[in-house]
């Protein structure tokens, strides 16, 4: 079966012993697009990328990286890849430059075309300067632009980028996801790990939230924020009315309310969407709550993480 | 077999790039150079004039002629220590897994890595061999018998090399490595490298004798003619015959690591 998939698996599971890593996860991950795997740690994207890229076999299920069977081919699965993240490294001992020829070397670019290959990445990622200095003295947003150039020597059609801005300051972080984006536009399909809502939600196309080696919802930034609909949120005179403006809320959106005494706010999540501000201000006045703001928004995926993951934490909880 | 196939189209090439790699590593840090080649020579002063006016060799022979074919093999079986330090120090830093997601075959990293071994060890005999001559070593065998003997000392060094990658892998982190390292420092005491089998206590004996250490030696000696004692009557059989027992235990070590290695580097789960 050939799939139009660049990634695609189904029940993929992982056991270390005890520890069931990853339990059934099914990704699909369209050509040409940016899929965000997203999850706190321990969530097991780092499993999965290792399985998709060889460096792990599947305890059970099945997996296909640009048509190629992950176990059953792995080294077709390997030409077609490019991977950078926690695991894999350049030689800190070696330049820059000394890394990429190496590394172009390795994957079957000759002398000449191995040499300029280098220079035009060293080029691209402003690298040039620093290119004849050892990498382990980079700093950290030099280190990972080096990682992700030395995975484009040959233009690998999928990437695998294992938290790429973990880290970095703000500013380097920018400067990956310009990198990133280029990539898509010339054609590649990229699978990044992130615990960053917002750079899944900057860069993805697609995100799949996973916790506990499973995913827990799928969908493209909006329709996952639309999912849990909006959130009110509003800013009391007096904190002591708090516990009153929590139970109007609550009342009013079938959520639980979250109350903040520091910045005397209440909110909730609503999918309610008959839901208007002024019958939030009406209910509120009518219980004698003095409000100083009140907003109705769509969640920030910051939130929509949240009630997630609570969610299946929650579940575990009581399952267990 | 796929895999073997493309290794044998693919394998030189990226043996040599990872070959490249090693002696960039080396001509950015020339010091460990430095000291890899004269660590043996400190060992040389060492046993040579201070431990060696106490240490006596039956037969009465020179001891620095006994010497320097065991600090030779010292020095090959350092190939253990330095294969290990480096692998861990791969597999660290994220390297290995690097290479591990690149098309190459599964032979090019280990190959690469264990021939880089044995060029440095080629380079490392040399002032030692030098060294041998300045303190009184001489060649006494035949030309063809000397080169035998280096042969077997860089095949040697290679099924060294082959150990420490396996227990570099094995032991996953620099720190582990570092504390093995000081066990494997200790496996040419345990031979006839610097002090003559006999003496020892029966069960420490026995286990110097088949130490593949002291085959080595004393084939070494054979070959280079250098006034060997003759085995004791009731030495382990490796003795009596050295050259059959090192090369022996040279293609065994290797017989046995290459598939290991090969396989932990193709199957490292975790």
């Amino acid at each position: 079966m050939t799939s139009t998939y660049a990634v695609h698996s189904e029940g993929l599971e992982k056991r270390f012993g005890a520890v069931h890593a990853l339990r059934g996860l099914d990704l699909a991950v369209p050509e040409g697009s940016i899929c965000g795997l997203l999850g706190p740690n321990g969530a097991g994207k780092t499993t999965a990328v290792r399985i998709l890229t060889t460096l792990s076999t599947p305890t059970a299920g099945t997996a296909r990286v640009a048509g190629h069977d992950v176990t059953g081919d792995p080294r077709a699965v390997r030409r077609s890849i490019g991977l950078t993240g926690q695991y894999a490294s350049v030689d800190g001992d070696l330049t820059g430059r000394e890394n990429l020829r190496l590394f172009g070397r390795l994957q079957g670019l000759r002398g000449a075309a191995a040499r300029h290959r280098a220079d035009e990445l060293l080029e691209r990622f402003a690298l040039t300067d620093a290119a004849d200095r050892p990498s382990r003295t980079y700093s950290g947003g030099m280190r990972r632009r080096l990682d992700l150039a030395a995975c484009l020597l040959t233009e690998p059609p999928v990437l695998f980028l294992d938290e790429p801005t973990t880290g970095l300051d703000p500013q380097s972080r920018e400067s990956i996801w310009e990198g990133v984006r280029q990539l898509t536009r010339g054609g590649s399909t990229v699978l990044l790990t992130t615990q960053y809502l917002e750079e899944a939600d900057r860069l993805a196309d697609e995100i799949v939230v996973i916790d506990h080696g499973t995913v827990t919802a799928t969908g493209t930034p909006d329709t996952l924020k639309a999912a849990i609909g909006s959130y009110v949120e509003v800013v009391v005179r007096s904190t002591e009315a708090l516990p009153d403006a929590g139970r109007v809320l609550g009342a009013l959106t079938g959520g639980e309310p979250v109350l903040d005494r520091a910045a005397a706010t209440a909110g909730a999540a609503t999918t309610d969407p008959a839901l208007t501000l002024p019958r939030v201000v009406r209910e509120l006045d009518a219980a004698g709550v003095a409000l100083l703001d009140a907003t109705v928004r769509r969640p920030t995926l910051d939130e929509v993480f949240l009630r997630l993951t609570r969610r299946t934490t929650t579940d575990k909880e009581t399952a267990a | 077999m796929s895999d073997l196939t493309a290794t044998l189209g693919s394998s030189p090439r990226d043996a040599i790039a990872m070959l490249g790699r090693y002696l960039t590593r080396m001509r950015h840090a020339p010091g460990m150079l430095v000291i890899t080649l004269v660590a043996p020579l400190a060992m040389l002063v060492l046993f040579g004039y201070l431990f060696g006016s106490a240490i006596g060799i039956p037969g009465g022979g020179n001891y620095r002629e006994y010497l320097v074919p065991g600090l030779f093999v010292s020095v090959a079986a350092n190939g253990i220590l330095t294969g290990m330090i480096s692998t861990a120090q791969d597999q660290q830093r994220g390297v290995m897994d690097r290479f591990r997601t690149l098309p190459m075959s599964r032979f090019a990293v280990p190959f690469g890595q264990t021939a880089s071994e044995v060029l440095v060890a080629a380079a490392g005999l040399l002032p030692l061999a030098l060294a041998g001559l300045a303190v009184g070593w001489r060649v006494r065998g035949t030309a063809g018998a000397a080169l035998g003997a280096f042969a077997l000392l860089l095949l040697f060094r290679w099924a060294a090399a082959w150990i420490g990658q396996y227990l570099g892998m094995l032991a996953k982190s620099e720190e582990t490595a570092g504390q093995l390292a000081s066990l494997t420092f200790m496996l040419p005491m345990v031979s006839n490298t610097y002090v003559p089998t006999e003496g020892m206590p029966g069960w420490l004996r026995f286990l110097a004798d088949w130490n593949p250490i002291s085959s080595v030696v004393a084939a070494c000696r054979e070959l280079f003619g250098n006034a060997a004692p003759v085995a004791a009557a009731d030495a382990a059989w490796p003795l009596h015959h050295p050259v059959t027992a090192a090369l022996l235990w040279s293609l065994l070590l290797l017989a046995v690591f290459i598939p290991l290695c090969v396989h932990r580097y193709t199957h490292t789960d975790r």
